[in-house]
């Protein structure tokens, strides 16, 4: 595949969006565009975070996966409750592979579904007394868990239960905290919403408790924020930090705690990885805290070593020392990665499609392993990681919000990309198309793909799966000579 | 720190000293988590007789459930339809759901559409949905039919699914006639498997309920198969090939094991097999319709009794050697058929692969749990190899199962011992493994983490899991296996045994210490 042309480009969008019925193809086209590193804001020319459309296969989620699923699953010594039936909490029971270091049932809960299984007469009556019943049921079972949030599924906003109320009066009653989450699916337009929802809960619920307690404190404190531990990101990228000379107080949510979350306001500065959905907490911490915040990427060495000078610089020499010692101890090691791999990639194009901020933030990564990216797009971003992602990404891209099943597969029928990354509701339709995938949500049960040992990870991934000998077997060699025939025919 | 020629994922990376030390400092240091004392005392606590009757009193709390929600059964019926397009009128994140949970178990993709209720329609009612979300999907998708099943929200503040499709269809938003079968399948009712009965009730009574004129019971020679909720690619395609081999006339009703399981070639197919909408039509035609999963096809069953005049026949799930047995004299019985050699051949195969293996399975103490009418079978074949079932529980029972259960389990010597524990999860289960230890654990991938619960007591408390039923993660193409019929008893034997005989080459295999039984022959 030739290098794509702004027209041929803006072409290929305008023929996929043929087949939709006016209303529909009037919205989508707003959600499709050709890259043009020369705008600043991509409010001129996508939009994002609007209503799907109904009758189109989107892969969003909804407020409670956002919630439960993304920002709180991971806190390992609070119990979350799927409050409501009983799919949501099965459904999003151990598929993000967050992993945490604890003894799970007595001090750690992150793999245990808890739920209230709302059944016909919950909808009639309410669910609130079940509510409270079940929270001593909780702490009959649960003695060691830290606290409770309940995650409001659907149904608990549309009956008007009252689970602050419960909530309130239960946790005086067991000394715990216990944290209503008004995360309903229907609300908003996708996960993302959830994530606010989470961030709003937490601000209200956690952040302020150990205001008036007196913390032992460093210069050097600082709270990673947004990391979810995905195949044990955090863990990779919490070394770096400590190896030059930071001292990680907190981490979100992945792996985290309660007194992680409660003492994060005490750090100098917190560093935030996913932006879509921990830039909430982040800029309340800095209103009320002062606690400035700052962007970082820990995906490829280029990045790494770009970020960890960035955090470097908002402290002394001690820490600037620091970054470069463990940039140069890395370097080594990494360029060796590079050296194997960089020319079994080099040239190979890749699509993505993620959520959070792996549309942006792994460009880099494929970049290092001399890889190009042709097209990103966000299953929920804002406008604000357009902004972002329009300057990672080359003119003439391709930038797709929200895309559905249809334009994606039609995007890659026409790209013929050598690599798509993105999530494993697309995985097994481009795997019977013949595509390398590689699933970005959940690292394909691998991982880690943070700092600089989750890079030698990505990187013999990315490499595994495009050089695999599979891709080469799908037409039979009986068939082969009337293919070839028919694809000169093509071109 | 990883090296070009060792690169470590996750496992083993975080075993490395370096890692091993980075989270005991953040436990020690920023956790607050509480002593190593306490957590060993209140994890020895959690394996006890007390904290199982404590366990044992909840009422409203659920833990680790071992079932899911009715859309989830509804949409894979919808799927065993030619060109139907699964279309969910509700949640866009609930459908998300469905299909990871589909995609994550069959490995395949999982086309279903929703069509996306937020605030507005939650207040508004969802008819605008409907009405713009079947407008694009039948210009999108290509379909033959649309299967329309609902979720939480839709049913909760009460659309009227069959005026929204009615009033979509006069206004113009879709064509008069294209077929838009539903079903409404709230998730605070039942289980998968009452929302797999409720959208085939939904599609049958759709075609056939008022075009019932001229149909003649028999009048096509065929017989009717309704499988339930089912996840065994095999067991479409061994009922399917007993029934050629019978030279049996049929119709498959819900067959979506060709969509289920289309060929890496380079092209993706949505859509690939499945019944017709004519074979549905023809349906009531047939001799008698049998019913795979007796215990959760109630209403699916009363649908047909009552519309398409058939005596639907008491069966049991065709699994293990005597209902397999029974389902096939029952198709002779009602066709006419003779059963052929060649099944008597394979019957004779299956019970020649017991009577080999026997002596591995007779006695050995076994925990299920899983989908009722899957229980009712794995317990058949259990006791017919003279396996003890111990404890069998089922999230999703009702009481024709439990009914069916106790009989079963009185009729076998092997069965007196077992306990039933209808409604129960799989943290009721964590407590009887630690109680009563099974020697192994039977059922889905959520099975796993009891058997890591149980080994943190002591390797002597290890209570290992054999994978059958719905639904398997963490292993590859289990799905494609079959566990109906003769050739399902064979893959269940072999499952079975030679589970056990990699346990006892893991207990046996150090060595001057326990390789007295680590025999080459088995």
């Amino acid at each position: 595949m030739t290098e794509l042309t702004r027209e041929a480009a803006q072409a290929l969008i305008e023929e996929v969006l043929e087949v939709y019925p006016e209303k529909a193809k009037k919205d989508r086209a707003k959600h499709l565009m050709v890259n043009d590193k020369t705008i600043e804001q991509s409010k001129k020319c996508i939009t994002s975070n609007r209503k799907s459309v109904p009758g189109v296969m989107t892969q969003r989620g909804c407020a409670y996966a956002g919630s439960k699923g993304v920002v709180w699953g991971p806190i390992k010594d609070i119990i979350d409750i799927s409050h409501g039936p009983v799919g949501c909490g099965a459904y999003s029971r151990g598929g993000r592979r967050n992993y945490y270091a604890g003894t799970s049932g007595v001090d750690a809960f992150c793999d245990i579904n808890f739920t209230s299984d709302f059944q016909e007469k919950d909808i009639v009556f309410g669910g609130d007394k079940k509510l409270a019943k079940l929270i001593d049921e909780l702490e009959g079972l649960f003695p060691l868990s830290k606290g409770i949030s309940v995650q409001s599924e659907c149904p608990v906003g549309l009956i008007g239960d009252d689970i602050e109320a419960v909530s309130k009066k239960k946790a005086a009653e067991i000394g715990k905290t216990i944290i209503p989450v008004r995360c309903e699916g229907f609300r908003g337009v996708s996960q993302s919403l959830g994530h606010h929802i989470a961030n709003d809960a937490v601000r209200d619920w956690i952040i302020s408790n150990r205001d008036d307690q007196a913390f032992e404190s460093t210069p050097y404190d600082v709270a990673i924020l947004g990391d979810y531990n995905i195949g044990g990101d955090a863990w990779a990228s919490r070394i770096l930090l400590e190896e030059m000379g930071l001292r990680v107080v907190a981490q979100w949510s992945g792996d985290g705690t309660l007194a992680e979350m409660e003492n994060t306001p005490k750090v100098k500065l917190n560093l935030l990885h996913c932006y879509r959905s921990m830039n909430y907490i982040a800029r309340h911490m800095e209103e009320k805290y002062a606690i400035p915040w700052l962007e970082y990427n820990f995906f490829g060495p280029s990045k790494i070593a770009e970020s960890l000078r960035d955090i470097a610089s908002h402290f002394d020499d001690t820490i600037k020392e620091g970054a470069e010692r463990v940039i140069a101890k890395y370097t080594p090691a990494m360029n060796a990665i590079i050296a194997k791999y960089k020319p079994r990639l080099q040239g190979k194009k890749v699509m993505l499609y993620v959520g959070g901020l792996r549309p942006r933030h792994t460009i880099g990564a494929y970049e290092d392993l001399g890889m190009e990216v042709i097209g990103a797009g966000y299953e929920f971003a804002h406008n604000d990681d357009y902004d972002r992602t329009m300057k990672e990404m080359k003119d003439a891209t391709l930038i797709y919000d929200d895309v559905t099943g249809y334009e994606f597969e039609e995007f890659v029928r026409k790209l013929k990309p050598d690599l798509i990354g993105s999530g494993i509701k697309e995985k097994y339709a481009f795997h019977k198309m013949g595509v390398p995938f590689r699933q970005l949500h959940s690292w394909d049960y691998s991982g880690p793909y943070h700092g600089f040992d989750g890079f030698a990870v990505f990187a013999r991934d990315m490499d595994m799966t495009v050089n695999n000998p599979c891709w080469g077997m799908l037409k039979a060699p009986w068939l082969k000579e009337e293919t070839s025939a028919d694809d000169l025919k093509a071109a | 720190m990883q090296t070009v020629e060792d690169t470590k994922p996750c496992f083993p990376l975080f075993n490395e000293p370096d890692y091993r030390e980075l989270i005991k400092n953040k436990r020690e240091t920023f956790e607050e988590t509480v002593s190593k004392e306490k957590i060993a005392e209140t994890f020895a606590w959690t394996t006890t007789q007390e904290y199982q009757d404590l366990n044992f009193k909840r009422e409203a709390l659920t833990i680790n459930p071992a079932k899911v929600c009715q859309p989830l059964g509804g949409a894979l019926c919808g799927m065993g339809f030619e060109k139907t397009m699964v279309y969910i009128h509700g949640s866009q994140g609930c459908v998300a759901y469905f299909r990871t949970y589909f995609n994550r178990h069959f490995k395949e993709p999982i086309a279903f559409i929703a069509d996306s209720m937020t605030e507005d329609a939650a207040v508004f009612g969802g008819q605008k949905n409907v009405h713009e979300g079947l407008q694009n999907a039948t210009k999108l998708y290509d379909a033959k039919m649309i299967a329309v099943c609902t979720t939480c929200i839709a049913e909760v503040i009460g659309d009227d699914l069959g005026a929204f499709i009615g009033n979509a269809r006069k206004e113009g938003h879709v064509e008069k006639d294209f077929p838009i079968p539903y079903a409404n399948t709230p998730s605070f009712v039942g289980s998968h498997i009452t929302g797999w009965d409720n959208m085939f009730e939904g599609i049958v009574s759709y075609f056939t309920q008022a075009t019932m004129d001229g149909k003649v019971v028999g009048s096509n020679k065929k017989i009717n198969i309704v499988p339930g909720f089912e996840t065994y690619l095999g067991n479409y395609r061994v009922i399917k090939r007993m029934l050629k081999e019978m030279d049996v006339d049929f119709t498959y009703l819900c067959d979506p094991e060709e969509v289920l399981d289309t060929p890496a070639n380079g092209e993706y197919q949505m859509y690939a097999g499945g019944t017709t909408i004519d074979e549905v039509k023809d349906a009531p035609n047939a001799i008698t319709t049998l019913m795979l999963q007796p215990t959760s096809l109630e209403k699916s069953k009363k649908f047909i009794e009552s519309t398409w005049n058939h005596e639907v026949p008491k069966l049991n799930i065709p699994m293990g050697v005597e209902w397999t047995d029974e389902f096939l004299m029952k198709v002779s019985e009602v066709t006419g058929k003779p059963i052929p050699e060649s099944l008597l051949k394979e019957r004779g195969r299956l019970v020649d692969m017991m009577t080999d293996s026997h002596a591995w399975l007779h006695g050995k103490k076994m925990a299920l749990f899983g989908d009722p009418d899957f229980l009712l079978g794995l317990t058949k074949v259990m006791l017919e190899l003279g396996i003890e079932p111990t404890h069998i529980v089922c999230n999703n029972s009702n009481k024709r199962w439990e009914k069916a259960m106790k009989k079963l389990l009185e009729s076998s010597p092997y069965g007196v011992h077992a306990k039933l524990y209808p409604g129960c999860d799989l943290w009721h289960m964590r407590s009887l493994c630690f109680t009563d230890k099974p020697d192994f654990i039977v059922g889905s991938t959520y099975g796993k983490t009891i058997q890591r619960d149980t080994l943190y007591k002591g390797p002597e408390f290890e209570v290992p899991l054999i994978r059958l039923g719905f639904p398997i993660f963490d292993r590859h193409h289990l799905h494609r296996m079959t566990t109906l019929g003769y050739e399902g008893g064979m893959y269940l034997v072999t499952t079975l045994t030679n589970a056990v005989l990699e346990r006892l080459d893991e207990k046996t295999k150090f060595m001057n210490d326990t390789d007295y039984n680590f025999d080459i022959v088995r």
